[in-house]
């Protein structure tokens, strides 16, 4: 079964009066600008938070050793170096010092495993808990939790990728319209979100359409849009959308350069603080994208210069959460689609390596200041202590999301599809 | 110039008038030719004699018999039939992946009617972008659409090599034998592609047979054993853990090296069932219709003769359903790879297996005799505005069914929609290369839909949004005589009632309705330049946005 309910969009205490009256001036237009959807629902109460999911994507697959898994001085590091933490006992990457000063606020799983040593296939299998499968596009988990935490408050999309590679997460059996949506660099405002012609225009490019449209209508169904196309409904909803003030989430340009600075002059550093509004907005499930960490050459300085971005980006984001009150509301995972050799190979880079890498969570109502699995720091033994697998990571963040990962969905294949395959990691849950 | 002779200033100004007159007349010549387009060759392969045929004419009676019984049965009623230039666009669409272009319709619209769409097909035939299209489709089928394992998989390559195969209309069983049993390397045997974009670089292990079964299955057979390879069915008894991976061991001897895909008699697939300790040799057996299997040859040699063997009817239902799915958007039997083994089928299906197979396998055939059918050729809507189109209408082919358009076919449609003249292999570079470029980048906003191509799909926000404010249809419809349709039609367009037209038929592949022409040639009469322009534009972005661009119908 494809599900066909969608992220509503309706009643906003951010409902302003510039929105209002947008709406009002193409009141004849009522497919257009659901005036009566939004005045119907001005009035409801916000309802409890729900949890959303922050993921840092770390494309290319990040060195374990130089960032959450190092050994200093072992056979593993090669001259790697690292820091002490809040924590008594765990130690990080020496890359990560603003990191470093929250590990009560992370914690650290070392043994994450997977059978995946492609970019493609492990991104696809790190992004959905599954791998891949020629019978089935599997959801991916931001596109699970929006499905399973629908907001109608919201009125922009509640799945969002910020700097998108060529595999943002989909919806995939759930359908196209929980497939992330997709920006750039938030230092400006969103595309194709603009009107492109004054009102009067638009108004009259609206009249045109409702004419084509009642012309294309007759002899099919008795309500065309609702009961087949809901052509005119998501027109609706872009149009919402493009009216909303929610929008500026996305937009971080005119924000106070005190809040912004601390996460870094960069297109990451803005992503993750455009991640940080977009929650509280509302938004379910934000992905930032940091490329550049697939370091099969000179692999220390590569990842050296990718954890100078990710660091300030990192720890002022769950600096920003916990000041604003979103922390316990918002998992915050960080990691990439596999770790990278023990050993350094002869161009002084690290390959792929989905054996035993390292992923960063906290928030949500993920403890903090636990660390989960081990390497060996001689990188002998392939298999990590504590193996943690792929689906497993899915099932603890569902679980922590209060989301039922056993639960089942019937596919467009006639195949029913747990969400999530693994089982909880021990001791990450409150 | 003031102190040189008057001969001389008289000469000069001559020469200067001179080339002024000819850069005038060689610029509405060119204008001029924007409009009024040259009539397009006749194509070359068209005889309509050919579809008069009384082989020809039996299987589409046969099929409209069928059709005729299942709505008699059902107690339903099929539509009126729908006219010339919608069945030319629905065509262009599932075999192009675009619409017809201003100067298709005009050369269409002057051939006889009864022959339009047998000519139409004769045009996209010999058309690049038919094989090119359909090609990709297949592709989609044998190797998805990921990259695949790096140097050793060329999926460009592979889709040139179908592409030219179609183009030829080479016979589908030597198609899929050739992909099934290719050996080779990966850029002298384009179609060894198949086998190698399985391998899994990261494992250093050959072909995947798990994966090479699970793409035979499907793409070939129409069955999903691959749902089995872990355990027994749970939804019914059909199929075994077994049948897969006995199947899978057909792949067992393929092996990579330098020289490409080659089997290794010493190679055999291996496999650890449930509830076993350890991993078995695997015996190749086919999971149906063993007696079809040649005893002799090497083991992908004999596979593929047993998939394309004429008796082994699930090789041709597959292909029939796929092309129909290509025609009808949607296929004959729901799921496209799933079609039940011992039925029953759908009207239509087993005709057209039969003539699939006596016909060799032509694939030209199997689309004209779909394209002569009544169910294809009905309308999508009812004459009658009070009895509608329901549900039910669409569920027994009584109406052409209303499908979402894909994505391929949205941008396809909308780069030549904003332009007269068709834009294929034959077109001028510019248009060309800004197809190229445009169709990448809308595409990647839009969203593709990869291998699941025929699944339902639903329509989403950004969607919409690049369509009203995105950059493709703001360029596609600004003021740009050189390139847009909109600018030549407000240009050129002889009256306001025929630019108006000329929009609906660039657009939509239709006249206005009455009321449609009422509404709009009052809109543009009398306006002038920019104005002029901004208001054709403004109708143009209106049938852009509209319902019945967005769906095939």
């Amino acid at each position: 079964m494809k599900t066909h309910e969608h992220i509503g969009c309706g009643s906003s205490d951010h409902f302003s009066r510039r929105t209002l009256l947008k709406a009002a001036g193409v009141s004849s237009l009522s497919f257009l600008t659901p005036l009566g959807d939004l005045l119907a629902v001005k009035g409801e109460k916000e309802k409890d938070r729900q949890k959303s999911v922050i993921v840092l994507w770390l494309a290319g697959g990040p060195s374990q050793v130089e960032t959450f898994d190092p050994h200093p001085g072992k056979p593993v590091a090669f001259g790697s170096s690292a820091i002490k933490t809040a924590v008594k006992d765990i130690q990080i990457g020496s890359g990560l010092p603003q990191t470093a000063e929250l590990m009560n606020d992370l914690s650290i799983i070392r043994s994450v495993t997977s059978k995946e040593g492609d970019h493609e296939r492990a991104t696809y299998n790190m992004k959905t808990g599954y791998r891949p499968n020629p019978s089935i596009v599997h959801a991916s988990m931001g596109s699970i939790i929006t499905h399973e935490l629908p907001d109608p408050s919201v009125e922009i999309p509640t799945h969002v990728s910020i700097l998108p590679n060529q595999w943002p997460a989909r919806g995939g059996y759930l359908g196209a319209e929980y497939d992330a949506f997709q920006v750039g660099d938030p230092k400006g405002p969103v595309s194709d979100v603009k009107l492109q012609v004054e009102p009067e225009r638009d108004q009259r490019r609206s009249k045109n359409l409702a004419l084509v449209e009642r012309a294309f209508a007759r002899g099919r169904y008795q309500d065309l849009d609702k009961e087949k196309t809901l052509h005119r409904v998501t027109m609706g909803k872009a149009r919402r959308m493009m009216n909303s003030d929610q929008l500026k989430a996305f937009d971080v340009s005119s924000a106070p350069a005190s809040e912004l600075n601390p996460f870094g002059d960069t297109p990451f550093g803005r992503g993750c603080f455009a991640a940080l509004r977009l929650v509280e907005s509302g938004v379910r499930c934000v992905e930032v994208t940091l490329n550049g960490w697939d370091t099969h050459t000179n692999n220390h300085e590569q990842q050296g210069e990718r954890i100078k971005v990710l660091d300030p980006a990192l720890s002022s984001l769950i600096k920003a959460l916990k000041v604003r009150g979103l922390y316990d509301d918002t998992v915050v995972v960080c990691g990439g689609e596999f770790g990278r050799t023990p050993i350094l190979n002869a161009v002084d880079g690290r390959d792929h390596w989905p054996h035993g890498f390292s992923i960063a969570l906290g928030g949500g109502g993920i403890k903090g200041g636990r660390v989960i699995g081990a390497t060996d720091p001689a990188g002998i033994k392939e298999e990590p202590e504590d193996k943690v697998k792929v689906e497993d990571v899915h099932c603890t963040i569902l679980t922590a999301l209060g989301i039922n990962p056993e639960k089942e969905v019937m596919t467009g294949v006639g195949r029913p599809m747990m969400f999530s395959e693994g089982f909880e990691i021990e001791g990450l849950l409150g | 110039m003031s102190d040189a002779p008057p001969d001389l200033k008289r000469s000069i100004w001559r020469r200067n008038f001179t080339f002024l007159a000819f850069c005038l007349i060689a610029s509405s010549a060119v204008i001029g030719s924007l409009w009024s387009t040259k009539p397009l060759p006749a194509p070359s392969s068209f005889d309509a004699d050919d579809y008069e045929e009384l082989d020809f004419q039996k299987v589409v009676g046969e099929i409209d018999f069928q059709f005729d019984r299942h709505w008699a049965t059902n107690k339903i009623n099929p539509v009126q039939q729908a006219d010339s230039l919608l069945l030319a666009r629905r065509l262009s669409l599932g075999l192009t992946g675009t619409v017809p272009s201003f100067e298709e319709i005009k050369a269409l619209e002057e051939t006889k009617e009864e022959d339009r769409v047998q000519w139409w097909l004769s045009r996209l035939f010999e058309d690049r972008r038919y094989s090119d299209y359909l090609a990709e489709r297949l592709a989609r089928a044998y190797v998805g659409v990921e990259n695949g394992p790096f140097l050793v998989f060329r999926r460009r390559r592979m889709v040139d090599w179908i592409s030219e195969e179609i183009q030829q209309n080479q016979p589908y069983d030597k198609i899929a034998k050739a992909l099934i049993a290719s050996e080779g390397t990966w850029t002298t045997q384009p179609q060894a592609n198949f086998i190698t974009a399985t391998i899994d670089q990261n494992e250093d292990k050959g072909p995947d047979e798990i994966k090479l079964a699970a793409r035979l299955t499907r793409a070939f057979l129409g069955v999903r054993i691959d749902c089995v390879q872990c355990h027994d069915d749970m939804f019914g008894d059909r199929w075994k853990q077994k049948d897969f991976h006995q199947l899978a061991a057909f792949f067992g001897e393929a092996e990579v090296s330098f020289s490409g895909v080659r089997d290794n008699e010493k190679n055999m697939y291996e496999y650890r069932y449930r509830r076993t300790p350890e991993k078995q040799k695997v015996l190749p057996i086919v999971p149906f219709s063993n007696e079809l299997l040649p005893e002799e040859g090497k083991l992908r040699e004999r596979l593929a003769t047993w998939v394309t063997h004429p008796l082994n009817r699930p090789f041709s239902r597959t292909i029939v359903n796929r092309i129909w799915a290509l025609m009808f958007n949607q296929p004959l039997v729901p799921t496209i790879d799933s079609i039940p083994l011992e039925g029953p089928y759908p009207p239509a299906m087993e005709v057209l297996v039969d003539d699939l197979i006596a016909h060799r396998f032509d694939l030209q055939r199997l689309i004209r005799v779909i394209a002569s059918t009544k169910a294809f050729q009905l309308d999508s809507k009812s004459a009658d505005e009070n009895y509608p189109i329901t549900r039910e209408h669409e569920e027994h082919w009584a109406s052409y069914p209303l499908t979402r358009l894909r994505p391929e076919q949205v941008v396809g449609g909308l780069i030549q929609a904003t332009s007269l003249r068709t834009i294929n292999a034959e077109a001028h570079i510019i248009p060309k290369l800004q197809r190229f470029f445009s169709q990448g980048e809308f595409l990647k906003r839009y969203g593709d839909f990869g291998a699941d191509e025929f699944g339902e799909q639903a329509g989403t926000i950004p969607q919409r949004l690049l369509m009203m404010n995105g950059k493709l249809v703001r360029e596609k419809t600004e003021n740009n005589i050189f390139l847009n349709a909109t600018a030549r039609i407000g240009a050129l367009a002889p009256t306001d009632r025929k630019a108006v037209e000329a929009i609906y038929l660039c657009v939509l592949t239709r006249r206005p309705t009455p009321e449609e022409y009422q509404a709009f040639v009052p809109a543009i009469e009398g306006l002038k330049g920019d104005e002029r322009h901004v208001a054709i534009g403004d109708i143009c972005w209106a049938l852009l946005n509209s319902t019945e661009f967005a769906w095939n119908h």
